[in-house]
Parts: structure tokens; sequence; C-alpha cells
């Protein structure tokens, strides 16, 4: 009945071929927590990450969710360090290795290359966003209308967000 | 270890400021916390420099694990070792945490209410408006036009075409080191 171990050791797993982040392993947690254990239901699992949308808070929060449903706060803990510990510490190794000769010519190409693809993917996640979540005129007016303020100004995001709330909660835009 | 290239004005930020720099960053982060990442370490707190941020988060997003966790760890190892990287890590998780699970406990009780709904689809409509606009900002510095091409692959193969993506990183990112190197040697980088 012990659950910590195997939840431990999924995450872990998970952990170290997540790249992109969180969001690129839910299909297999889901294949796993839900198919394999059945510890959530799907139904569970919608909610939970209908939640970690919700939430402030970066995309792995979605973990800590599954592992407190599974175990409690032990498995919110044991969840959310399994699947950051085994990343984290190698994040620490190539941080520790990429900045241990300075700016060499090497780093400067390599930081060349990579700094489109990460500005591209950002791009692409806001796109997937809108189409995911926008299904009607006006949500697509407010994306559209935060994309153009955070572009060309320094205003707090918060009040876009805001707005965009308020908008939706006055009822006009479709609740999906 | 050298040190991030920041504005001159920037002090080292200490353990704690660490911690809260990432709690602030958690704290705010709708629809996805990069975009916060980013006004908090460039444009609030002055931690970093556009460039050496964009170098950040590109090394973060091409290791494997939770981008913005590993940017925690990535951002509190340089500044200040192993204790800044536990800080920002805790700074980020520990509130959302807290609120997800008290979101949680409520969820069965608000779950129904139209306003909820549909004011949450309004702030994740505003939030994509955010994502888009951030990797606008980020582009909007006239790099090069090989630099452009790249970003623009890479957006409409994830983005436009929804190929997975780490088939695309394991192809693009070798690929566009051998253009910037093979542009660099030719001498036609910037125009």
């Amino acid at each position: 009945m012990n659950r910590l171990g195997p939840l431990a050791l999924s995450m872990a797993l998970l952990s170290l071929v997540a790249v992109g982040g969180a969001n690129v392993v839910i299909p297999d947690m889901h294949r796993q927590f839900v198919g394999v254990y059945g510890w959530l239901g799907d139904a569970d699992f919608a909610r939970l990450f209908a939640i970690a949308q919700a939430a402030p808070g970066p995309n792995v929060l979605i973990v800590s969710l599954i592992g407190w449903h599974v175990a409690g706060w032990r498995g919110a803990l044991v969840a959310t360090l399994g699947m950051c510990g085994p990343s984290g510490v190698l994040c620490y190794v190539m941080t520790r290795v990429w900045h241990r000769g300075g700016e060499t010519w090497w780093r400067r190409r390599v930081q060349q290359a990579l700094g489109p693809i990460t500005v591209g993917l950002i791009a692409a996640s806001g796109l997937t966003l809108a189409e995911a979540g926008d299904h009607d005129l006006v949500a697509g007016v407010i994306t559209a209308v935060t994309a153009v303020m955070v572009a060309t100004t320094r205003v707090n995001p918060l009040w876009l967000l805001g707005a965009g709330g308020l908008v939706g909660a006055l009822g006009w835009v479709s609740g999906g | 270890m050298s040190a991030p290239s920041v504005p001159p004005d920037a002090p080292r930020p200490t353990v704690f400021a660490l911690f809260l720099g990432f709690l602030e960053i958690a704290i705010c982060a709708f629809g996805g916390a990069a975009p916060w990442a980013r006004r908090v370490l460039v444009e609030r707190r002055r931690w970093f420099s556009e460039d050496a941020f964009l170098e950040a988060l590109s090394l973060c997003q091409i290791l494997p694990g939770a981008n913005v966790g590993n940017l925690s760890v990535h951002v509190g190892t340089r500044f200040r070792g192993v204790p800044g990287a536990l800080a920002a890590f805790t700074g980020l998780m520990a509130a959302p945490v807290l609120i997800a699970l008290g979101l949680d406990s409520l969820y069965g009780h608000f779950s129904n209410l139209v306003a909820i709904r549909t004011g949450l689809a309004g702030v994740s409509a505003a939030a994509a408006g955010l994502v888009i606009g951030t990797a606008v900002k980020m582009a909007a510095r006239g790099r090069g036009w090989l630099w452009f091409a790249i970003a623009v692959t890479a957006f409409l193969a994830v983005g436009g075409l929804r190929w997975p993506l780490l088939p695309v990183l394991v192809i693009l990112a070798p690929l566009s080191v051998v253009l910037v190197w093979l542009v660099a040697v030719t001498g036609r980088g910037r125009s």
C-alpha cells in the first residue's frame, strides 16, 4: 500500500525526460497514475489540471497536486522533489560547467543558436494557449490587446489579467 | 564562475532576495511563469540584462525538467551557490502549492458559478496575450536575419504544425549551432 516509493520513482524518471517542462510529460503521468496505478480517476486528473492552470505558479504545480491527491502532504513533497530533484541536480552541474570558462566563443555561438529557439517556443506556447482557451471573438480580442500592451508598454501585466477576468466575469466571454 | 553580465548598478542578490524574487515570480505567474521571470529578473530587479536572461532561459529550456524550476536553480546557483538555488526554488514552489491546495478544497463549491468560469476564461485569454507579447518583446531587438529565421522555424514547427517538442529540439538545436557558426565564419551574421 506504500505509494510514496513508486510515486518518487515515476516522477524521478519523468524528471529526466521532461525536455520542455512539466507539461510535456502530462500525457505520461495520466497513463501511469490513472491507467497503470489507478490512484486517480479521469475526472480527478482533469480537475487537478484545471486547478494547476488557474492557480499562479509554474506549470510543474500539477505534479504537487497529483502527489497531494495520491498521498497527502508527504505525497506532494515526494512528487515535487521527485520531479524537480534529478533535473535540478543536472541543472546545477550544467550551470557550473557552463559558466566555468567565462564568456567563451563557443558559449556565445551556442547562445546565439538557442536564444531564437527559446523565443520561438515561447511564442508557440502563447499560440497554443490562445487556440485552446479562446472560444469566441471577445476572448481573441482580449488576447490581442494584451499581447500588444505587453509588447509595447511596461504596464504591469496583472492589470491586464485583471481586466481580462473582469470582462469574462461580466459574461462577455464564453466559459468554454 | 563568472558573475552574470548584469547592469552595473545591480548588486549581487542575497539568498533571501533570491527567495523573494522567485516568490514574486510565482505568485504573479498566471498562464506560464517565463514572462514573469523575465519581468522580475530583467525589468524590475535588474539582476540580468535582456541577453543574459535569454541565455539563462535557453539553457534551462534545453535541459530536462520544469523550465522555470530549472531557472530558479540556475539563477540561485550563479549568485549564491547551493543555498541560493534552494532558496530560489523554495520561493518558486511554496506559495503556489499552498494556493493550489486551497483552490482544490474550494473547487467543488465554486466550479458551478458561471461568473467564475467565464472570469477564468477571460484571465486565460489575457494570459495567452501576455505570453505572445513577451515573445515579441524578446524578439524585438534587431538580432539579424538568421536569428529571426531560427525563431520563426521553431515557432512554426511547434506552434503551427504541432510537432512534438523533443524531436524538434534534437534537430533544430544542432542545426542552428552549425548555421550560426557557418555564418559567423563567413562574416555575414548581421544584415
